[in-house]
């Protein structure tokens, strides 16, 4: 598709400082600048590290986007910017850039929502959604599963995790095993030579009292303190701590209950469609333990590259188009940054 | 036309400033802490006040602090990015200088002085000025009782910590119009946009895992 708004869009929840370009449902850009590295030694991201480093990344990052993109600024219809949810200091540094530059353009401004955006993001790789869509979005920020009938009107909260998001267990398991940070890769590599049935980790509120109660609610702090007792005990025995076969058992715990948990939203409610996005998306064993169940049962997965999943610019510019594509009205100049803004909040 | 704001205290403050120095229109914000919510409207407000649009702009100053990180990244942030679609020069100014260059001009200091802003933490930024509003030293960030002086004070910290700034002078707060002048003139030191923000982010280094069992 060569016609459609062009729209720039800024993504500065976390540690990553994104600016993205599309033109309709095309790709033109994803610039990311992460500040991830200045993070690691601290084991987590450090809200005012993050928030430097969305300051000088800012201008350069929205300068090479364009470069990519070979447009000019000044061509762009709207802007859109991740308003919330995430670090409150970080996000107020993408939206105050994002109305200069709507100022400086004399063009709409859309704050968005940064889940709608992992769920939108999908169409510059997949096409159109399909409507409804079932949405599994995991990352270290958030564990939530979505019923997505238009992406730009809202979107129906099924459940969330009540402790740990998916990616944050992911970080403290890689921890507990003397991995790096982020874990997610880490863990994902180290799994690839191990064994996902040596230890049976538990499966988060999959028992039949939970499940009446938290059916589609995800819990990992559980299976996290379970990981650090076995690898306690392994340490006090004195014995060799089986990394590989700690993280394969691990994540496919993490895995079978996030699969397990989507496929029975996606039959309740007669959706045929998966989308998993997000960080933890990135993950190679939830990508064929999706596809591999769900084709089971004649539905369908989708999932963004792994580029797309993680936190970026371009998602907050392909929802934005579809915003302005379907005439939705754009947010007013006094838009504030809102960290806990709510899942069917879409533009704020 | 020169537009100019600081957000490096609890408010905001917006003017602009034509090419003979002279302020056209000047706003500032009425809720404290919002600078976010607040610098855009002001600065589409100014250019409607005063009959303009965004293309005649110039140039742009911003304070650069000292001041809470949180609301001085909203003013640096604006400035950058505003400059860069415009393709026009941004100039930054040591916020506790344009206090210091209003207290001379309008007379409310002779001699040596200091400016005080909050720094909050029970800190103040301070910086010390002769009496022709020439910074001698600092920025800093200290605590009042270590700054303590019978030197007139300008700036709200020295309405905040009366005890150890005993001679409070005017202005308390920074003025954009103030700004625009200080940049016009060149009044001070013309610096690069880059946040002055004196202390290191607050981040500690994790230690082992907890044990669990
Ligand atoms: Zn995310």
């Amino acid at each position: 598709m060569s016609d459609g708004p062009l729209v720039l869009g800024i993504e500065t929840s976390c540690d990553e400082t994104g600016v993205g370009i599309v033109r309709g449902q095309t790709l033109l850009a994803d610039a990311v600048a992460s500040s991830v590295d200045e993070h690691a030694r601290f084991g987590g991201v450090v809200p005012e590290v993050a928030s430097r480093a969305h300051l000088e990344a800012m201008v350069p990052t929205i300068e090479r986007a364009c470069e990519t993109a070979g447009i000019k600024l000044y061509d762009v219809d709207a802007v859109a910017v991740t308003s919330g949810p995430g670090l409150a200091g970080a996000l107020l540094v993408g939206v105050a850039a994002a109305k200069a530059l709507a100022i400086g353009l004399g063009k709409p401004i859309y704050g968005v929502n940064h889940l709608a955006a992992h769920v939108a993001v999908d169409q510059l790789e997949h096409g159109p959604l399909p409507e409804p869509c079932l949405a599994m979005l995991v990352s270290g920020g958030h564990s939530s599963l979505l019923k997505v009938a238009d992406v730009t009107l809202g979107v129906d909260p099924m459940g969330a995790t009540i402790d740990d998001a998916a990616g944050e267990a992911f970080d403290k398991v890689a921890r507990l095993l003397g991995l790096p940070f982020p874990g997610g890769p880490h863990i994902d590599r180290q799994a690839a030579s191990g064994s996902s049935v040596a230890i049976d980790f538990p499966r988060g509120l999959t028992s039949r009292r939970d499940l009446e109660r938290h059916r589609f609610d995800f819990s990992f702090s559980g299976l996290k303190t379970a990981v650090a007792r076995w690898v306690e005990a392994r340490e006090a025995s004195g014995e060799p701590v089986p990394v590989a076969d700690v993280a394969a058992s691990f994540q496919e715990a993490v895995c079978d209950v996030l699969v397990r948990k989507a496929l029975d939203a996606a039959q309740t409610e007669g959706i045929d469609d998966i989308l998993i996005g997000g960080g933890v998306a990135a993950n190679s064993r939830l990508r064929a333990m999706a596809t591999e169940r769900a084709d089971a049962l004649g539905i369908r997965v989708r999932v963004p590259r792994p580029g797309l999943c993680t936190d970026n610019g371009a998602m907050v510019a392909a929802l934005g188009a579809e915003l302005v594509a379907r005439g939705r009205t754009p947010s007013a100049l006094d838009l504030p940054a809102d960290s806990s803004q709510p899942i069917t909040t879409v533009v704020a | 036309m020169l537009l100019a704001f600081d957000t490096a205290t609890p408010l905001v403050t917006v003017a602009l400033c034509d090419d003979d120095g002279t302020v056209v229109a000047e706003a500032i914000s009425e809720r404290p802490m919002k600078h976010g919510e607040q610098l855009a409207p002001l600065i589409a407000a100014v250019l409607d006040d005063a009959g303009l649009v965004r293309q005649d702009l110039t140039a742009i100053a911003v304070g650069v602090g000292p001041g809470p990180f949180t609301g001085l990244r909203v003013g640096l942030v604006t400035a950058r990015t505003l400059g860069f679609v415009l393709e026009i020069p941004v100039y930054g100014v040591c916020t506790l200088d344009v206090l210091a260059i209003e207290a001379v001009d309008t007379g409310t200091v002779s001699g040596p002085f200091l400016v005080a802003t909050d720094a909050r933490r029970k800190e103040v930024y301070w910086a010390a000025y002769s009496a022709d509003g020439e910074r001698l030293d600092g920025p800093h960030v200290a605590r009042p009782a270590d700054v303590v002086t019978e030197r007139p004070v300008v700036g709200e910290g020295s309405t905040l910590y009366p005890d150890d700034f005993l001679v409070s002078a005017s202005p308390h707060r920074p003025s954009a119009g103030w700004l625009a002048r200080v940049v016009h003139g060149e009044r001070a030191e013309l610096l690069d946009p880059e946040p002055l923000y004196l202390r290191r982010p607050d981040a500690a280094l994790p230690g082992q895992p907890k044990r669990v069992s």
